[in-house]
């Protein structure tokens, strides 16, 4: 199978070009669309590629942090200012996948992978994209809410606010092979204190669902509360509220809604 | 379909080929080329026989689009070899029964020469985090991880 190859010098000609073919599919790092070709994926004809430098353009000195789709897991955690970004980054793949696979294309990336995402979704990333009618900010919920739909725009980037504390963010893969391997489940949980109070949290959840959720119910019961033994329990056993997981070789549906909770527990009150 | 042209350097060695559209780098280089060192395991990356270093960089070659190497080094396990002579990692593979099978270690020495590559004297858990993308179904991975502490002057535990 041939495919036919596009290379553009500027992410605006990529973008035209992706959302004008159905079967057009950006490659980024090519651990996504290289895989579907290797597969024998006849629903891609057309590659589209960009060597815009802003694309794998890192911005991480202020407050809000930029990542260029392009920016691969290995430069991630190169940058010392991304530390609270290390966790995710190196629980994905291993060194050659680290070198290879970009933040954008995680966005897309189905369950059981995705996992760089759900840190994303925690720290309410926005996603800026470019499809034909131009480019525009998306908030990450949003996104992979209608990520389907998404397959014709570009992904140019996406930032979020820098957690005020290490403590603020926490995240964590559970997986049957260390260090590497596809995730059973995924958290991520943004908790901003004020006043002694949690205001603001965001829980995260990876393969709970058919693309990355939030654990709505666990939020509500942090929110407002001080981060402590009664608190933790209540988001615990709030954990898999509204998840719908699936079943593959990693784990069942049933084992995953009976451990989120456990796992939730666990990264809130900071066990391993 | 037509073809597009392709220039890279080889193991250091510059090289002009045609591919078609969508070819990876490691049938460019298997089929292409004839070098025959890096295999092809999943085509999924997940199982790292077919790593390469792109510009000192491991990479999966299957993964690669062989057009993107345009212009860029490409080192595959072909380049380690010495005249007659084993490379320091292939000698340690050798005297640590490190191999069986064999069909792993190609990508196990081109991710163990990028660990060493960049950090010459790694501890234990560096090798493990660094062979961590290629998998081996025959020695358990443990003579694989003293063969890489002995080629890098550590001592190899029993």
């Amino acid at each position: 199978m041939s495919v036919t190859v596009k290379t553009f010098t500027s992410s605006s000609e990529a973008a035209a070009a992706l959302s004008s073919d159905r079967s057009a599919r950006y490659l980024g790092g090519g651990t996504l669309v290289m895989r579907a070709l290797n597969e024998g994926d006849i629903s891609i004809s057309t590659v589209v590629r960009a060597n815009d430098q802003a694309l794998s353009r890192i911005d991480a000195s202020g407050p809000r942090i930029t990542l260029g789709a392009g920016v691969t897991f290995a430069r991630i955690l190169a940058e010392r200012d991304l530390a609270f970004l290390h966790a995710p980054a190196r629980s994905i793949g291993g060194p050659a996948v680290r070198n290879m696979g970009t933040v954008g294309g995680n966005l897309f990336a189905p369950s059981p992978y995705g996992d760089f995402t759900v840190a994303l979704l925690a720290l309410d990333a926005t996603v800026a994209v470019q499809g034909g009618f131009g480019a525009r900010d998306i908030p990450i919920e949003e996104f992979l809410q209608s990520r389907e739909r998404q397959a014709g725009t570009l992904v140019l980037s996406v930032s979020c606010t820098r957690p005020a504390s290490a403590d603020a963010f926490r995240y964590r893969k559970v997986a049957r092979i260390k260090p590497k391997g596809g995730s059973v489940i995924t958290l991520a949980a943004h908790l901003p204190i004020s006043g002694g109070r949690i205001a603001g949290a965001r829980i995260a959840l990876g393969s709970m669902a058919p693309t990355q959720i939030r654990a709505r119910a666990a939020e509500r019961a942090l929110e407002g509360r001080s981060l402590d033994a009664p608190s933790i329990a209540a988001a615990a056993s709030a954990a898999s509220e509204g998840t719908s997981p699936s079943d593959n070789a990693l784990g069942s549906a049933w084992y995953r809604r009976e451990i989120v909770g456990v796992h939730l527990r666990r990264l809130l009150s900071g066990q391993e | 379909m037509s073809k597009t042209p392709l220039q890279f350097r080889h193991n250091g060695r510059d090289v002009a080929i045609f591919v078609d559209g969508g070819t990876n780098l490691l049938v460019a280089l298997r089929e292409l080329i004839g070098d025959m060192t890096p295999k092809f395991g999943c085509g999924q990356g997940g199982c790292g026989t077919c790593s390469v270093l792109v510009d000192g960089e491991l990479h999966l070659s299957c993964l690669t689009l062989a057009e993107t190497v345009a212009g860029r080094s490409v080192e595959t396990l072909d380049s380690l070899k010495q005249g007659p002579n084993l490379h320091p990692l292939q000698r340690a593979f050798a005297d640590n029964f490190a191999a069986q099978c064999g069909y792993c270690t190609p990508g196990m020495l081109m991710a163990a020469k990028a660990l060493l590559d960049r950090n010459p004297q790694p501890s234990r858990a560096e090798i493990v985090e660094a062979i961590s993308g290629n998998i081996c179904r025959c020695t358990g991975y443990e003579p694989i991880i003293n063969a890489i502490l002995a080629a890098s002057g550590g001592r190899a535990s029993a």
